[in-house]
């Protein structure tokens, strides 16, 4: 088998229940039982999560480079999105 | 009940892992491509795992200062009394499959017995293994499918696999003197009542792959006596050959 013919997934980790999903790398599998074990074999020996996603990177929509002045620049003198103003108690995990 | 016995028993649930496990190392940086190159080595690493707490366990039944490397490093082929199966070579990707679908199929029922040992070690090293186990038989029974259901090439490969290697599968189910004192001290688990479930297991992974379960044959055993296929041996050649050459050496 050549690992040319092998679809390319994503493999996205929650660390631990209720937390989210991150991005862990990739990897190469035929099929969706297959990109769950190798990304469990690859992404989780050492207990790094509690639940799996793949995807196959071909249904990833990502921006381009190109898009970037437009979809990331307005935002750089709009400081009021920043939820920076409110005071947050001490008592107040996770955020 | 006899230590000598108990010894026995361990120690060839000890070789069984020990040994299925130098097979599948054998796989490391030669598999079909990187991510089941790194699940076979897994699962070797699992098995080694394995032997190492069976094999800790007999040696402190033998007492003497006796040790788990000594046992794996210093026995002879005569000594090792793992089923026949786990010693067989790894041929192409398909017989590795079909050898460890067989197994792990094997290992999952036996284990699910074994966690019910009145032997707190074996009951606990039981239900340690168990977990991997279930991840291994899920790994290979859908690589038979994968590959019964595949192309005619991958189909023809695992088939014959399975024609070749049958004849090792009764042994797993065989019964001695060991294992009839060890069940009777409910320590052991009686092999042979387990191989109904073992045969639906296999059929329904087949059927799903649609592969053929072969016709009645001749079957081969003798493991657990001693007695080997020529290709044991080899094995242990490789697998020994720093102790004998350096004996007691140390990293």
């Amino acid at each position: 088998m050549s690992e040319n013919n092998l679809p390319i997934w994503e493999v996205f980790i929650q660390p631990k229940t209720g937390a989210p999903f991150q991005h862990a790398g990739n990897l190469h599998a035929t099929d969706e039982e297959m990109a769950l074990q190798n990304a469990r074999e690859l992404y989780t020996r050492r207990q790094e999560g509690t639940c799996i996603w793949v995807v196959k990177t071909e249904h990833i929509v990502s921006s381009s480079p190109e898009d970037q002045t437009s979809f990331f620049d307005p935002a750089d003198d709009k400081v009021y999105r920043y939820p920076t103003f409110f005071k947050v108690s001490k008592k107040v995990k996770g955020l | 009940m006899a230590k000598d016995l108990l010894y026995q028993y361990v120690l060839a649930l000890g070789d069984d892992a020990l040994i299925l496990g130098q097979r599948l190392s054998q796989w490391a940086y030669k598999g079909p491509f990187l991510e089941e190159d790194i699940a076979l080595s897994n699962i070797s690493l699992d098995m080694f795992g394995r032997a190492n707490l069976l094999l800790e366990y007999a040696a402190s039944i033998k007492g003497n200062n006796a040790t788990a490397d000594e046992l794996a490093f210093k026995r002879n082929e005569r000594e090792f009394s793992n089923h026949i199966l786990c010693e067989q070579p790894n041929g192409n990707f398909a017989d590795t499959m079909v050898r460890q679908f067989f197994l792990d199929a094997f290992y999952k029922l036996f284990l699910q017995k074994l966690t019910n040992s009145k032997d707190e070690q074996l009951s606990g090293i039981a239900q340690k293994s168990i977990k991997e186990t279930t991840y291994h038989l899920r790994h290979s029974s859908k690589w038979i499918i994968r590959l019964g259901d595949g192309t005619a090439e991958s189909h023809a490969k695992v088939q014959s696999a399975i024609d070749n290697l049958w004849m090792f599968t009764n042994e797993l189910f065989e019964i001695n003197e060991i294992d009839k004192e060890m069940v009777k001290e409910k320590i052991g688990v009686d092999c042979s009542s387990i191989k109904s479930e073992w045969d639906k297991i296999i059929d329904d992974v087949l059927a799903e792959a649609t592969l053929r379960r072969p016709e009645k044959t001749h079957m081969i055993s003798g493991g657990r006596e001693g007695i080997h296929t020529e290709h044991l041996g080899h094995l242990l050649s490789d697998m020994q050959y720093l102790q004998r050459a350096y004996p007691d050496a140390k990293w």
